[in-house]
């Protein structure tokens, strides 16, 4: 909370210093505001970026900071013992140090060396966030100071605040690449890590997944096999049901609504389909799990066959219709796009509507509707919740829909929910799968956008 | 094509007869097609209503629950042997023993130490917390005897509502044949009643179905969303106009408008795992937070409002910044003074939707730790958290007979807040949105 009342403090100087500002500006326009560059509140915006700005920057490098200086000081002062001790071990202190420090359990009762390091720490700490208020509140200071000695009726203060908010919008537009290039990084950096323990052709072609790390070294099986090729089978499998379902109910449902629907009819039938697509996918999970799976393995009972209560067919089902709406309202825009020329040159010739849409309109519309086919795939690829709570999580490498199989999403859920060793193979398991599922989708998606964005060229 | 054509020209020449037919074939075809369509979206409307039937046939009566009326005595050798009513000594008594001995009393017949066991488990293992709130709430009450209304455990809530059977064979339910007798006593006396539970609005997680609230998710829901808002409002409209606004056309700019149609279209999951990688192993953020989840969920929804704010930038006629800079406005200026006004109807309703977007949003989450078991409402952001979705996923995951009914009330709840949002985005586009 100290930290919110500084912040808090750092934006009431900051406004402060914007009134200051502004009433410095008109003190100098003597009652005439021509004689200034800019208006009155463009000095106090001048101010008040003096003063917020440094401070603001400081404060989020210093809090960046703060905890490994903290933690190189705590090393520093630990007896030479314990700094003698090898690199794992001495990471297991610091942590008992810094858990002890911050008030939670530590693994075992705590003995002198980290009561002293905690001591130690908190102390740092404590200095630490003191100089930090000090710091943040000198430079606040300062910078009123710095910008109230500069106002000046010649002063351009709109062309610098202006300069200054543009530097902001296009830093802005930056964290979009920063995201992607933190992920690709990310991901890429713990799947290397993982590639030094598994061979990217054993991960890539081996059939056999059982990722358990065995906690001991002579326990049978220890070694864990991490062929992904069954996972993927899986997601497939899946994801082949949930398009099944999907791509020829949101297709027929989207000719529907832009060709033969009345008005009415649209205007009650596209909201309900919204709520479709608006229901959390973990909604729908919770349904497949409880209701529909049982449904079909009942179902698959009557008729004599042995169905799964996990079975693919269950989670591809639901998955399909949740993304029903999602292929709909995508056809849909590329039907609309289609030019009414095309189809009155059909009707004149005599076509029935049905025909003019199957041997015109979906033809000039195939690459939107290919498009559209491509953003769900990789749509049902991604999506984890459902899969997660309706589809099985034993790898087996089967194309019965009546089996449980599991999905490239399901297994990194359940490598990395609980277990946090970060350096076991298990675990970077997860991030050479979370790397080939976002490169998958990453293609699908550049592609379609490509194809629907040449498509719309086309009718423009 | 060829083989069209050879046809129709058969057609052409064939008796009117046979063209009649054709056409009759041509019809048909044609209402079949339309009857597919149809077909498409009264399926979907129909899963539509299955889903939300289900959902809502069990979990309507996770709202109520049924209490039991017990005599209790409240001794003061128990509560306060010492006779200090000092609220400290009073909140440590054994108020357990009081629960129990009522129940001996009540059926003094059972003294079998198994049967014991099993009448203490008709009432909720969280009744002293009740006898402790009373106790403290009016201390006079020490010494007296006064029936208190307590919370029946969930099986036999559940046994209660009708959906345990009586008919089960004894082996295969989960309330016994002597439990079903002690409660068919009790409620001979008029010792059952159904009461609204306010628990579950207003308390956090719990292993024990009765005791179990959404209090605790939907509070951390409520800051996750507040972080989430405050980083990701700014950073997109600052984005979006200068996209739509200034950016020049160049080779910086197309590399940024990629990059955000492909992270709308990223899994969520993959978030999670940039969390994971980047906010908790390298920045050392804590586990379990919703400052974490807030940040993660910002970057997801951050392509969402991106778009929407730019699309209601674009609606914004150019005459309007024509006519602004014409009168010696900056560029800055006619964005602010006049484009932004004009375009914030449309930017909130996409900013809403986003949080929508982000309020139903688990996967992401299961991967930063907020899915850790979490009695205590968080008080901070920084404090361990969960939200209503994954406690969703919590309780659908949980053993216990009555939670089903409690995952089903708790989509209730997230659909309800999910309404709201949409319904004000609708409100706010109907209201405010202009047309040039």
């Amino acid at each position: 909370m100290p930290y919110f009342v500084l912040v808090t403090a750092i934006l009431l100087l900051t406004s402060l210093s914007f009134y200051s500002g502004r009433n410095g500006a008109l003190t100098m326009a003597r009652g005439n505001l021509r004689r200034l560059h800019s208006l009155p509140s463009y000095y106090g915006a001048y101010v008040a970026l003096w003063c917020g700005i440094p401070a603001l920057l400081v404060l989020i490098a210093w809090t960046a900071v703060q905890p490994h200086v903290a933690e190189w000081i705590v090393i520093g002062s630990l007896p030479p013992e314990a700094q003698a001790l090898p690199e794992g071990r001495l990471r297991l202190l610091v942590n008992d140090i810094e858990n002890l420090a911050s008030g939670n359990i530590t693994r075992a009762e705590p003995d002198s060396v980290v009561m002293e390091g905690a001591a130690a720490l908190r102390q740092v700490h404590l200095i630490g966030n003191w100089a930090m208020v000090a710091v943040a509140c000198a430079l606040a200071a300062a910078g009123i100071a710095i910008g109230r000695s500069q106002l000046s009726p010649d002063l351009k203060a709109r062309n610098a605040v202006e300069r200054v908010m543009t530097v902001v919008m296009v830093l802005a537009s930056l964290i979009a690449i920063l995201t992607t290039v933190g992920i690709v990084l990310s991901l890429l950096f713990e799947a290397i890590r993982f590639f030094t323990f598994v061979s990217p052709i054993e991960f890539l072609f081996g059939t056999h997944w059982s990722p358990q790390i065995a906690l001991r070294e002579d326990q049978a099986g220890s070694s864990g096999a991490f062929g992904a090729v069954p996972i993927f089978a899986g997601t497939l499998l899946i994801t082949a049901i949930a398009m099944l379902v999907a791509v020829p109910t949101g297709l027929l449902a989207a000719i529907y609504m832009a060709d033969y629907a009345s008005h009415r009819f649209r205007a009650v039938a596209k909201p309900l389909l919204e709520i479709l697509a608006g229901i959390p996918t973990v909604v729908y999970g919770f349904f497949a799990a409880l209701t529909v799976a049982p449904f079909v393995r009942g179902a698959g009972e009557a008729i004599g066959l042995d169905v799964s209560s996990e079975s693919a067919l269950a989670a591809g089902l639901v998955m399909g219709v949740m993304i029903i709406p999602f292929v709909s309202s995508l056809s849909d825009d590329v039907i609309n796009a289609v030019p009414q020329s095309l189809r009155d040159a059909s009707y004149g010739l005599g076509a029935t509507k049905s025909e003019t849409i199957k041997n015109v309109v979906l033809p000039a519309a195939l690459p939107g509707i290919v498009g559209a086919i491509m953003l769900a795939i990789s749509r049902a690829i991604g999506e984890t919740m459902i899969v997660v709570m309706a589809a099985g999580l034993s790898a087996n490498l089967t194309a019965n829909p009546l089996e449980a199989v599991t999905t490239v999403t399901v297994q990194i859920v359940t490598l990395l929910v609980g277990d946090q060793e970060f350096d076991s193979p298990k675990t970077l398991a997860a991030f050479a799968l979370g790397l080939v599922l976002f490169l998958v989708t990453l293609t699908l998606n550049v592609i379609a956008l490509y194809v629907v964005r040449k498509y719309r060229e086309q009718y423009d | 094509m060829t083989e069209l054509v050879v046809e129709k020209r058969e057609r052409v020449a064939a008796a009117p007869r046979d063209q009649q037919k054709h056409l009759k074939r041509r019809y048909a075809a044609e209402r079949r097609f339309r009857a597919y369509g149809l077909t498409a979206i009264v399926l979907a409307v129909t899963f539509l209503a299955v889903l939300l039937f289900s959902i809502v046939s069990k979990g309507y009566s996770a709202f109520w629950l049924h209490e039991v009326a017990l005599d209790i005595t409240f001794s003061a050798d128990v509560i306060d042997p010492e006779g200090t009513r000092d609220p400290a000594a009073l909140s440590k008594a054994n108020y357990a023993q009081l629960v129990r001995e009522s129940l001996f009393e009540r059926f003094p017949e059972v003294t079998d130490r198994g049967d014991r066991r099993a009448l203490i488990n008709i009432v909720s293992s969280g009744a002293d917390l009740t006898l402790r709130r009373i106790v403290l709430d009016e201390p006079e009450v020490i010494g007296r005897t006064r029936a208190v209304w307590v919370k029946t455990s969930d099986d036999v809530d559940t046994f209660l509502k009708g959906l345990l059977s009586r008919d089960l064979p004894e082996s295969e339910r989960r309330v016994k044949d002597r439990e079903i007798e002690w409660i068919d006593a009790l409620e001979a006396d008029g010792r059952i009643r159904s009461a609204f539970d306010t628990t579950f609005f207003t308390s956090g997680d719990s292993r024990e179905p009765e005791q179990a609230g959404i209090w605790g998710a939907v509070v951390g829901s409520f800051y996750t969303l507040v972080v989430t808002l405050t980083l990701s409002f700014p950073v997109a409209v600052l984005a979006a106009i200068y996209l739509e606004e200034f950016a020049p056309k160049n080779r910086l700019t197309d590399i940024i408008e990629v990059n955000i149609n492909n992270l709308a279209a990223v899994p969520s999951i993959v978030f999670g795992l940039l969390g994971l990688a980047v906010f908790l192993s390298f920045f050392g953020l804590p586990r379990s937070a919703p400052l974490v989840g807030g940040m993660v969920l910002a970057l997801m929804t951050l392509p969402t409002i991106i778009i929407a704010a730019r699309a209601a930038l674009k609606a914004v006629p150019p005459s309007i910044r024509e006519g602004a800079l014409a009168i010696g406005a900056s560029r800055v200026q006619v964005v602010t003074h006049h484009v932004l006004p004009l375009a914030m109807p449309g930017i909130l309703t996409g900013t809403i939707i986003g949080m929508a977007q982000a309020l139903g949003e688990t996967a992401p989450l299961l991967m930063i730790g907020m899915v850790a078991f979490i009695v205590d409402i968080p008080g901070g952001i920084t404090d361990p958290a969960t939200v209503l979705p994954v406690q969703i996923f919590l309780w659908a995951d949980s053993p216990e007979r009555a939670f089903v009914a409690k995952t089903s009330a708790a989509i209730m709840v997230l659909l309800v807040f999910l309404v709201l949002m949409n319904a004000i985005a609708v409100f706010l586009r109907k209201r405010f949105e202009r047309r040039w």
